[in-house]
């Protein structure tokens, strides 16, 4: 089972009766995993992270137990909920399963939840594997319940997308039914009553200190005294690979932090280090705390961890050379493979009909955001989601003499690129907004959203109108282009960017990965017509193959979307019926 | 130079190629040997056409999922020259199965980079153990290119101390009812030329 499918699977035995998340690597797999449960549990994408919270929240104040998921970035955005909601508290048990991405595999930061924990005054918990991973939901359930808060499970990229054997159980045949009690002084935090709730939750703080130092998620491993490593979550597997004659004390239950195990672990070794991955949040609190150890001086705070950078960190502890791999061959010789627009992708239609512009393009998050790379070379910027919209509109008020042109997902638009394009229009600049709406959520492996017509759950739903949006909007400009038609993107975008308004471009075609089809017949290269221009190889088109002599199209990764041909001044390019 | 306690295995390729049933196919054979299996994969950004790297961990009691530099036994790559970009994980002694399939990156065609043209002598200079095989041709001559992972996995058997069985019965769940004669056949086929080369 991946650490994703654990938790999923922890959700389940714990009796969660709603589950509401936004996709985002290395979370996704959770909720899709879950719903396999169906119908014990209620599960939903939400259009952002934000919503997904509170509907988890919701559910949870009528005592049922409910969760959320979302990545590491995903929190920012369900921060306003998370802040109060600690205030007020859960009645059932809630759990914020937040997946964090140490190396950034997939992703525009590499954040630390933790801070998050100790920011809102909420308890974490942090698998190392996909057993615990399963049983620290559980765990954090039934602490959610006994100290009424909200509680977050922090993963990462390596617990999400490891897999392990995992023990399974019977779901809890006791999970309680919704049913809210009116209680408004609980449950309403104006002033009055939440200036009592501000000290109850440093009460309940104490309380749950105090629960972490006796709670079995945090254990010492006596072995050698000589060096003692403190290390939570998935730290704590490396440090038994590398360190493993070292004592250990292995945190489940990082937060609120188990002072008092703490100091029985210092006291009980001779040198302690701290290994922790992002952060230094630990290690600055035992030095608070007045405990002699080490840390950020030997294990690095940025990138992920690993038994090879453990290695290299216990080397200059124990004050040798860091052991260095020779190859004969140097590795950076080998040409770069980044990830690219597959062949096919809509998308590049877009970017294609761009590079005929001198425009800034502000992206967004999402597949798209690979039109940054050469050779299409056409996004920008990129911040966070939604941002796409409202840099375009922040850029044109700035003054920049270039057109700005913003770019959005489907999916992304719908999590926060509406209230952007809101104020496009009630504030009145003259961006062009582009929704690349491939009628899926790509990156993260497709799944629904409000745009698609179908739920998480299986179910039909009404499909939402971007169109329709934008004029609610105040968008008097709207037009939808097919991208596969170079000449009518082209053409549709040249007229926006000269327009005296704002102006919203939908570019409706499927992702061929969701739908599973080719978008037409495979093309291929009349050799004798070539004459090597290279335009087509500016599509950065993945089927299309050339090493220095003939360029080729490989009919295995050819989707038949034919903008090769349609870029071609030499008639060279063709379907393969075309000769006979 | 002793046997580590937990056995490693780093597969490489091109997103899309299928390394995620490679890496099933592995992990279930030490299940079914009895064993204690991590596995990792990168998703994600990383899966459009991007390199991917799947790492694999058995043994008694497996703690990191990820394999430390110089550390495994053995590599196998879908590609030709993804087995030279992750060449740093396998133990001097350990064993690569490299398949001659090419996969041409964008980099390339866009004339930012080269590919290299001597691929196989660059494999030859890195790895001590190579079975360089043409998974592909192979696969093809059985009947289903699909396959050719498998020819792979056929081969890599043979630098692992997993019994045939355990192998036969990963691919018997991890294919789909139809698909696993041919497989079992591919499976065979490669290991053969593993152990005609080794």
């Amino acid at each position: 089972m991946s650490g994703n499918e654990a938790i999923a699977r922890g959700a389940y035995e714990a009796g969660v009766k709603v589950a509401a998340g936004y996709p985002g690597t290395p979370s996704t797999e959770i909720l899709e995993a879950l719903v396999t449960y169906k119908p014990a549990v209620y599960c939903e994408w939400a259009p952002n992270e934000k919503v997904a919270f509170e509907v988890a929240a919701g559910a949870a104040l009528t005592g049922a137990r409910a969760m959320t998921t979302m990545k590491h970035v995903g929190l920012n955005v369900a921060a306003d909920p998370l802040m109060t909601l600690a205030y007020i508290g859960t009645v059932g048990g809630m759990v914020a399963c937040v997946a964090d991405d140490p190396g950034m595999h997939s992703s525009q930061n590499e954040q630390d939840t933790r801070q998050f924990a100790r920011f809102a005054k909420v308890p974490v918990f942090e698998p190392s594997d996909s057993q615990e991973a399963k049983d620290f939901f559980k765990l954090a359930i039934a602490v959610s319940e006994q100290f009424t808060t909200p509680v977050i499970l922090r993963s990462t990229t390596r617990v999400s997308h490891s897999r392990g054997l995992v023990d399974l159980c019977d779901p809890d045949p006791a999970s309680p039914a919704a049913h809210f009690v009116k209680n408004p002084p609980r449950f309403v935090p104006i002033p009055a009553w939440g200036r009592k709730m501000r000290v109850q939750l440093e009460e309940r703080l104490a309380k749950l200190q105090l629960a972490a130092e006796q709670s079995p998620a945090n254990r010492i491993e006596w072995r050698d005294r000589s060096l003692g490593i403190i290390a939570p979550g998935i730290a704590s597997q490396y440090v038994r690979e590398v360190f493993p004659e070292a004592s250990l004390l292995k945190l489940g239950w990082a937060y609120p932090f188990p002072d008092a195990l703490f100091r029985e672990f210092a006291a009980g070794v001779k040198r302690v280090l701290v290994v922790e991955e992002l952060d230094d949040i630990l290690e600055q609190h035992l030095k608070a705390m007045g405990i002699a150890c080490v840390g950020r001086e030997f294990v690095p705070g940025i990138g992920e961890l690993g038994p090879t950078v453990l290695q290299s960190s216990r080397a200059r502890l124990e004050g040798r050379e860091p052991r260095v791999i020779s190859l004969p061959l140097d590795i950076s010789t080998l040409p770069a493979r980044p990830p690219v627009l597959c062949p096919g992708c809509p998308h590049r239609g877009v970017f294609a009909a761009l590079t005929k512009h001198d425009v800034v393009v502000t992206g967004d998050i999402g597949c798209y955001s690979l039109g940054v790379a050469p050779p299409l070379n056409r996004i920008d910027t990129i911040l966070c989601m939604g941002g796409g919209v409202s840099l375009a509109h922040g850029m044109q008020k700035a003054g920049e003499r270039k057109k700005v042109v913003g770019m959005v997902g489907d999916s992304t638009f719908f999590h926060s690129g509406i209230t952007g394009l809101l104020d496009i229009a009630y504030n009145r600049s003259l961006c062009t907004i582009i929704v690349v709406d491939n009628r899926t959520t790509a990156m993260t492996g497709h799944q629904d959203h409000p745009g698609t017509g179908r739920t998480l759950m299986g179910e039909k739903a009404p499909e939402v109108s971007i169109e329709e949006i934008g004029r609610a909007c105040g968008i008097r400009r709207i037009f939808t282009l097919n991208p596969n038609d170079l000449d009518n993107t082209h053409k549709i975008i040249k007229e926006c960017l000269d327009a005296p308004e704002p102006s919203l471009v939908v570019s409706r075609a499927p992702c061929l990965l969701d739908i599973k089809e080719p978008a037409g017949e495979i093309r291929e290269i009349d050799q004798e017509h070539c004459r090597e221009c290279k335009l087509c190889l500016k599509l950065g088109c993945p089927a299309m193959e050339f090493t220095g002599q003939e360029i080729h199209i490989n009919e295995t990764l050819c989707a038949g979307c034919s903008m090769c041909e349609q870029v071609c001044k030499f008639d060279a390019i063709h379907t393969p019926a075309h000769h006979e | 130079m002793n046997k580590p306690e937990t056995t490693s295995v780093v597969l490489a390729g091109v997103g899309g190629q299928g390394i995620l049933l490679a890496s099933e196919i592995v992990a279930r054979a030490a299940m079914s040997a009895g064993f204690d299996v991590k596995t990792n994969e990168v998703h994600g950004m990383a899966q459009r056409g991007g390199s991917v790297l799947a790492q694999i961990r058995f043994g008694a009691r497996v703690n990191s999922p990820l394999v430390a530099l110089g550390t495994a036994q053995a590599l196998a790559s879908l590609e030709r020259i993804e087995g030279l970009r992750h060449a740093e994980y396998l133990a001097p002694d350990g064993l690569a199965v490299v398949s001659s399939q090419m996969v041409i990156p964008v980099t390339v065609s866009s004339g930012s980079a080269q590919y290299p043209e001597d691929a196989e002598a660059k494999l030859r200079q890195v790895f001590r153990r190579l079975i360089y095989l043409d998974a592909d041709r192979i696969a093809s001559e059985l009947g289903n290119l699909k396959a050719s992972n498998v020819v792979l996995m056929g081969a890599l058997s043979t630098g692992l101390e997993l019994p045939v069985e355990t192998w036969q019965a990963a691919i018997r769940r991890s294919v789909k009812e139809r698909f696993v004669d041919l497989n079992l056949r591919a499976f065979a086929t490669g290991r053969a030329q593993g152990g005609a080369r080794a």
